[in-house]
């Protein structure tokens, strides 16, 4: 831990932020016959906010304990800054960890958790107070020095956890499902002061977290997990707009998913047969696949149009494409838009969702009224697998 | 409905509070009574302290009891004696005891009740019979010293009876238990992230226990240390059977007064200055609990 961190305010962000900062090579943890992590391999760059995502056993919290030093690998690597992390315990580890619990000391005041960690490494009290000083005013707790945890509020505790993570000045910051405790106001208005502190201190983040909205707004990249590997890697608009596979485009955001055959390939476009949609698919071609193939096209619900007159192309006669007739079958309104349940004549359901842009739609679409649901050629994902 | 919940409580409440008035509260202040009175041949054996004189109530308050124990060395010695015994076999207990608990906090969750169990056991068999069984194990010609002599480690048996290190023995071998209880309450509550966030700040292990550990523990070690230092002050049985000839226990004075002397005053006395030496700690364990508490909301 004695390592040369510089002491200063504010560390400058990445020099090259392609290199590799943390390395995980290989990463397997088995725990009997589980596979809690499978042969990870993923690289992160200084500065950045890292986000694992994935669901409760998708091995992203064993893969932060393993970079904190909790866990031992069964097999694979961890190097930090280049230095190989497999022989060193936590408590020499460059890292530092952010509890889902926060895992405050509840017998030490909010000063003391916070200088535990500066005590460790034997700095002088006169330093040890300025910077426990200097860390609490950042996250804004400069007058609860004295106070104990159990004083304190939810979001109160969140932040001192935060400060006691960042005193150290760690090389990464790993956090477990930071905002979890938190209610949804709260949790809003802290992901933007993390964004702002992560800012302006330069550390690098690993987020674990299985609220998908708090890794996009969190996350310079996400990482998602399922089942131990990593499913897709990519920025937050990468895994949304371009899902690898289903279980990304499915996990992520809300999706309207149909199996279907490609029937034609174009140099630029694939036209897919969904039998279950009713219609042809035209997709602009993004995978390879040839004529025949079993493939899958995903449909993000704000990206499909409502409307009662059909829309110009599925006017003509012939077999309609990217269009489909269906009835509302139920509307909820949530203020900012609406989501529509469209049952289509093939009878699967599909989900829409429309902005409310106007105050007091003039005739809004109702229940149980006939509509055309159609979405732009570049609107489809296909996938694969 | 709410008439019987508040006489159910009432009555909850009343039986414990009957319990330590009928049997603690009035025996106390008889006790306390007679501590100020004098000896005297007849019964009771004590004067009473109110006496009717031409036919107006007089209170007769005798110190002599009181000035009696400090003035004959043999009680402040008897009194200093059992503080020192009883303060070593805490530390004894805490230091054999601390360990133990830890490890079946720490245990697997399906060993523990046999962990615990095996700590209870002993009480399965009479106190009285587990204190003669030192007298056997001790003794001159005893196991102890038997097995040693036949392995050739000494040539003359050890004097291991009627010392103080068989009164220490005796005494931890016996409050073992109730130090472990409660430490093992304690412990077992302990958040096991705080050790991790402990080493993930830079604590190595021994002084994330120094740091974490213990000091929430605090309240384990001080209700552990009194359930054995009280009652071990007041020990009569274990010095008797295991302890010195020439260094007597208060709890031994104490008895010898009521039976052997029949000076009940003095043997009064003896009892209310040892339940004023034990209040102090009490009223201590009792201030560190109400911290905890309120900590704890």
């Amino acid at each position: 831990m004695k390592s040369a961190i510089p002491n200063v305010n504010v560390m400058p962000p990445a020099a090259d932020p392609d290199s590799a900062y943390v390395r995980i090579a290989n990463l397997t943890k088995r725990f009997g016959d589980f596979m809690a992590v499978d042969d990870v391999s993923l690289d992160i760059r200084r500065g950045e906010i890292f986000c694992l995502l994935g669901g409760s056993g998708s091995g992203k919290t064993t893969l932060l304990r393993m970079l904190a030093g909790f866990e031992l690998p069964s097999a694979g690597t961890i190097r930090i800054d280049g230095a190989d992390m497999s022989a060193i315990p936590p408590y020499e580890r460059p890292v530092n960890m952010m509890f889902q619990s926060y895992a405050l000391f509840p017998h030490m005041s909010v000063e003391k958790n916070v200088a535990f960690g500066l005590e460790q490494e034997g700095r002088g009290r006169e330093q040890i107070r300025h910077q426990v000083g200097e860390i609490l005013d950042i996250v804004k707790m400069g007058g609860f020095g004295a106070r104990k945890p159990h004083q304190l509020s939810g979001g109160q505790r969140q932040r001192v956890a935060l400060a006691r993570a960042l005193v150290k000045r760690p090389k990464l910051l790993l956090l477990d499902e930071p905002l979890a405790a938190l209610d949804k106001k709260l949790r809003e208005h802290t992901q933007f002061e993390l964004l702002n502190i992560q800012q302006r201190l330069g550390v690098t983040f690993i987020v674990v977290t299985h609220d998908q909205e708090e890794a996009m707004t969190l996350g310079t990249r996400l990482g998602v997990m399922n089942h131990g590997r990593i499913a897709q890697i990519g920025t937050p608009a990468d895994i949304y707009e371009s899902p690898a596979t289903r279980f990304v485009a499915d996990f992520i955001g809300s999706v309207n998913m149909f199996e279907g055959r490609v029937s034609d390939e174009g140099s630029d476009c694939l036209r897919i047969d969904c039998t279950e949609l009713g219609c042809t698919v035209r997709a602009e071609r993004t995978v390879s696949c040839t004529r025949g193939a079993i493939v899958w096209t995903a449909i993000r619900p704000e990206k499909i149009n409502i409307s009662r007159q059909p829309p110009t192309a599925a006017g003509q006669p012939g077999p309609a494409e990217n269009a489909v007739r269906g009835t509302v079958r139920e509307i909820a309104y949530m203020g900012d838009m609406s989501i529509y349940l469209v049952q289509i004549d093939s009878g699967r359901v599909m989900r829409v969702t429309l902005p409310n842009v106007m105050r007091g739609a003039e005739r809004p679409i109702a229940r149980q009224e006939s509509v055309w649901l159609s979405w732009h050629g570049s609107s489809p994902v296909v996938l694969t697998e | 409905m709410r008439l019987t919940t508040a006489s159910g409580r009432r009555l909850v409440a009343g039986i414990p509070i009957l319990w330590l008035l009928v049997l603690f509260l009035i025996p106390f202040i008889i006790v306390f009574r007679i501590s100020f009175s004098e000896v005297r041949l007849a019964i009771p054996p004590y004067t009473p302290l109110l006496t009717w004189r031409h036919g107006s109530p007089v209170l007769q308050l005798h110190w002599s009891a009181y000035r009696f124990l400090f003035t004959d060395p043999l009680y402040v010695s008897s009194y200093l004696y059992s503080l020192k015994v009883a303060a070593v076999s805490t530390l004894c207990c805490l230091g054999l005891g601390y360990p133990m608990a830890y490890a079946i906090a720490r245990s697997h969750a399906a060993v523990r009740p046999v962990l615990l169990m095996l700590i209870v056991l002993p009480f399965w068999t009479s106190f009285l019979l587990r204190v003669y069984a030192w007298i056997g194990l001790l003794k001159n010609n005893g196991v102890i010293n038997n097995v040693l002599m036949y392995l050739g480690v000494i040539h003359h048996p050890l004097a291991l009876l009627q010392t103080d290190f068989a009164v220490y023995i005796g005494i931890v071998y016996s409050y073992l238990p109730f130090m472990i209880l409660p430490l093992y309450a304690n412990l077992e509550k302990h958040d096991g992230t705080l050790l991790e966030a402990a080493a993930d700040l830079g604590a190595r292990p021994l002084r994330a226990f120094v740091r974490v550990t213990l000091p929430q523990s605090l309240a384990g070690i001080v209700a552990g240390s009194l359930l054995v230092f009280i009652p071990a002050v007041g020990e009569y049985v274990i010095p008797t059977l295991l302890g010195r000839t020439d260094q007597i226990m208060i709890g031994r004075v104490l008895s010898d007064e009521f039976f052997e002397n029949r000076d009940w005053p003095v043997a009064s006395a003896v009892a209310i200055v040892i339940l004023l030496l034990l209040v102090v700690p009490i009223m201590l364990f009792q201030r560190l609990e109400r911290r905890e508490l309120e900590a704890a909301k």
